[in-house]
């Protein structure tokens, strides 16, 4: 409890002496739900360049990367945000798991090193946003500690929060499920890399930092 | 063999949280599946993935965690919800319980509202 207090209380202060200029949007969620491909999504449709490079070898993301001042457009209205893609959070990284996806030992090695540090880097960054989208997988068990532990941290810090079941182009995506696994947040249902249902999740973005 | 070690609430309920998860880690990184009684505070749970982290090597390979909650918040009503909170104030976080074990041997743990399954290796690494 003392601690959430004085986490609350530090970023009271820090934001009572630091002039915000624009909203921090995070992308929060497990490795290869596809928080870079919607990241990229975003801005391609709003800035028309990409943001980061996607892998089907997990932990493509490893450093914090930032895209400032987006400003989406819908009915009349504009949000303007700085969009943070953060790497996925896991509990345990495996080298060998590297090798096996196709990877050479000594990059393998550098990558598993890289990826401990950018789960860290993540879960300091929590403290900083304002409101996260959280990616999942659709395709996938929503029912894992690291999604309950990424959205009870948020909760804590009653930061806002989207729930967004990507990959729902695959045949096994149960948007239901997700859902059903968070029954207390809205989920919507995407494609990042086909573009599906977007216009929704833009909709869902303005209603979330409303 | 696979050892279980529990892990009653008053074990841990004096310690910080830094010393929890130092004391939760040091236990799995002796190769043990801990059962703790009660739950981590949710800032604890991205404490004990943080320091996992900085723990990973060639040999450690992370961990794996579940924690259970019987007393779920969606299937309550507002007078159960109370009754809860006032018994964490009291008592602490006892509700439920927490699995904690490490990757090497927990290959996946998967759970649904209602139950939970333990994957293990069939030959845990030594």
């Amino acid at each position: 409890m003392a601690g959430i207090f004085t986490r609350l209380l530090g970023k009271f202060f820090r934001n009572l002496f630091k002039k915000k200029k624009q909203v921090k949007l995070g992308l929060y969620g497990p490795p290869n739900g596809g928080k870079t491909t919607l990241a990229n999504k975003i801005c391609k449709d709003w800035l028309g360049e990409e943001m980061g490079s996607v892998s089907n070898i997990s932990h493509e993301t490893r450093e914090i990367q930032i895209k400032e001042e987006i400003t989406i457009k819908s009915k009349g209205r504009e949000l303007t945000f700085n969009l943070v893609d953060t790497p996925g959070i896991a509990t345990k990284i495996d080298y060998e798991e590297f090798i096996k996806e196709g990877l050479k030992e000594k990059e393998a090695k550098s990558r598993a090193k890289e990826a401990t540090k950018g789960v860290i880097d993540s879960i300091k960054w929590l403290d900083d946003m304002d409101v996260v989208i959280v990616v999942l997988d659709a395709s996938k068990d929503p029912y894992t500690q690291v999604n309950i532990t990424i959205i009870g941290n948020l909760e804590a810090r009653d930061i806002p929060v989207l729930l967004v079941g990507n990959k729902v182009d695959l045949k096994k995506a149960d948007i239901k499920k997700v859902q059903s696994a968070f029954p207390q947040y809205e989920v919507i249902g995407i494609s990042a890399k086909y573009g599906n249902n977007l216009d929704d999740f833009y909709e869902a973005l303005f209603r979330v930092t409303d | 063999m696979l050892t279980l070690q529990f892990v009653p609430h008053r074990e841990i309920e004096g310690l910080d949280s830094i010393h929890r998860v130092n004391k939760l880690l040091k236990i799995v990184k002796e190769e043990k599946i801990i059962l703790l009684e009660g739950r981590l505070k949710s800032h604890e749970e991205t404490d004990l993935i943080s320091k996992t982290m900085e723990e990973i090597d060639n040999k450690f390979k992370g961990i794996e965690l579940s924690a259970i909650n019987p007393e779920s918040s969606e299937t309550k009503d507002v007078w159960q919800k109370l009754r809860s909170m006032f018994i964490n104030m009291v008592l602490g976080d006892r509700g439920g319980f927490t699995i904690i074990g490490p990757a090497s041997i927990i290959k996946d743990i998967k759970k649904d509202p209602n139950k939970i399954q333990l994957f293990t290796e069939e030959s845990p690494k030594r």
